[in-house]
């Protein structure tokens, strides 16, 4: 069991052979977006029953809450990739790392985008300074810094290992700012509504919001998979196996 | 047969004393530059008045913040060049090589580096809080936080410094970093200022500053040092 668990992780950590699998995988991951996205969107935009207090604008939620989580997720993933790629000198575990990044701010943009659009009918304005929406727009700026620290260096191993040790700052800090920005919003207490969530969300919602949540999960997948497999034949470009990959197709 | 004598280093503590005095007297052999973050510190806060308006009750009311903020602009303005000549003289590579660890020295330019740009703020911030009508006991408490807030303000902001050295760009790009690290601190700092000028308990916001102190003292010159290397490699 931990042989085989080693002998993926070396081989996931090698770039031919990261694409040869991931030239496997990916229809997979492709078909488990579209099969949970595509019927989870219409049944939470078409079919999920109205919510008595906000009406039909609280539909946005199948949008905005995995949009959320996946952006979460994404500083995470991209922290720990980085951590691997510091530790174990991983070539592969850098590129994902440096994947992360731009498909992670996208997704926090799009979370910010529609928090906003939902607060209009909500709050009655675009913006208000609630707790989730300002932490995670400070997850958007994390994001644009290690954005902006990877392409301020001309060398690819050491954007590498600077964004890497970056994210990983960021990631310990991550809980202290997310707490600290909730606490500031109970000291200065907003009108807001708070979405209903969990336990008290009738099956008809829960199931459509759960199966966007995880459909946004494998197209984080897959979109990363995409950008790791361009980055690796960027960088592996004079490698025999690119040049032969080429020829064929 | 001579026995060799064995190579003594210097104590962790007799490092951290000598690059901190280095530091400081590098420092007050160009004072023009020490000055420079304490004024543009006091031209922020000008601007406000100016800004918004004079009138005592809006003042009094965003002075905490206002305060704040300059501070940790002044704090990102001036860090720029904590490791920069250092880094441009050869002698940051001289300091990575020295027997002493290296977040031990870390610890010693920044110390330095707090004493030179924070403190000067610090002393002249009640001025500031006059200037901003706000009362003799909120200015008390500014004090405070000031003192266990701009530690962790040089900290974070040196992490930034250490990773973006070894560039030709370092300003702009050190505060895209850093700023939003700096959110706690803000956040505390200035409820505590806040809580004090509304007569209420602010002590909760104070422990959590110091908390976020020792957090920063303890961890972030780890983080820089690991900066200092892939900068000066790479």
């Amino acid at each position: 069991m931990f042989e085989t668990i080693k002998l993926y992780y070396h081989k996931f950590g090698t770039p031919k052979y990261f694409y040869d699998l991931t030239s496997k995988m990916l229809p997979w991951l492709i078909g488990f977006t579209v099969v949970l996205l595509v019927p989870g969107v219409i049944l939470g935009l078409g079919f999920a029953p109205m919510d008595e207090e906000q009406g039909h604008s609280y539909r946005i939620m199948f949008i905005h809450v995995p949009a959320a989580s996946v952006a979460m997720s994404a500083y995470v993933m991209m922290a720990l990739a980085g951590a691997i790629g510091l530790i174990w000198k991983m070539k592969m575990a850098e590129i994902v790392a440096k994947c992360c990044a731009p498909i992670g701010a996208s997704f926090a943009l799009l979370c910010l985008l529609t928090g906003s659009i939902w607060g209009k009918p909500t709050w009655g304005t675009w913006w208000v300074w609630d707790a989730r929406l300002t932490s995670m727009l400070v997850l958007f700026f994390l994001f644009m810094g290690v954005i902006a620290l990877n392409n301020a260096f001309e060398s690819a191993q050491s954007a590498a290992k600077a964004t890497a040790l970056l994210s990983i700052v960021g990631v310990v800090n991550l809980p202290i700012i997310k707490y600290s920005v909730e606490w500031w919003n109970t000291l200065h207490q907003t009108a807001s509504i708070k979405v209903t969530e969990g336990a008290s969300m009738p099956a008809e919602m829960l199931t459509p919001l759960l199966m966007c949540i995880f459909g946004f999960y494998f197209l984080f997948s897959v979109l990363v998979v995409v950008a790791s497999r361009a980055e690796v034949l960027e960088r592996e470009q004079r490698s025999k196996w690119v040049k032969q990959l080429v020829m064929v197709e | 047969m001579a026995v060799e004598p064995e190579m003594t280093y210097p104590s962790l503590r007799q490092g951290l004393w000598a690059i901190f005095k280095r530091d400081l007297v590098i420092a007050f052999r160009q004072r023009s530059d020490l000055v420079n973050s304490l004024f543009f510190f006091i031209m922020v806060i000008t601007l406000f008045p100016l800004g918004v308006g004079p009138e005592p009750e809006i003042l009094s009311r965003i002075g905490p913040g206002v305060l704040w903020i300059a501070a940790l602009l002044s704090t990102l303005l001036s860090v720029d060049s904590l490791f920069r000549q250092d880094y441009e003289d050869g002698s940051l590579e001289i300091l990575l090589l020295s027997p002493q660890p290296l977040f031990i020295i870390v610890l010693g330019k920044i110390m330095a580096h707090w004493c030179i740009t924070a403190v000067p703020l610090i002393l002249v911030s009640p001025l500031l809080g006059v200037m901003l009508f706000l009362d003799a006991e909120t200015i008390g408490v500014l004090i405070v936080t000031l003192l266990l807030g701009t530690p962790v303000l040089s900290m974070i902001s040196a992490i930034g410094a250490a990773l973006t050295v070894g560039l030709r760009k370092g300003g702009v790009l050190i505060a895209v970093i850093a700023l939003p690290l700096y959110v706690p601190v803000l956040i505390f700092g200035t409820s505590a200022v806040e809580a004090a000028s509304m007569s209420l308990v602010f002590s909760g916001q104070l422990a959590y500053l110091a908390a976020l102190a020792i957090f920063s003292i303890t961890l972030a010159p780890f983080a820089i040092a690991a900066g200092l290397r892939i900068s000066v490699s790479g």
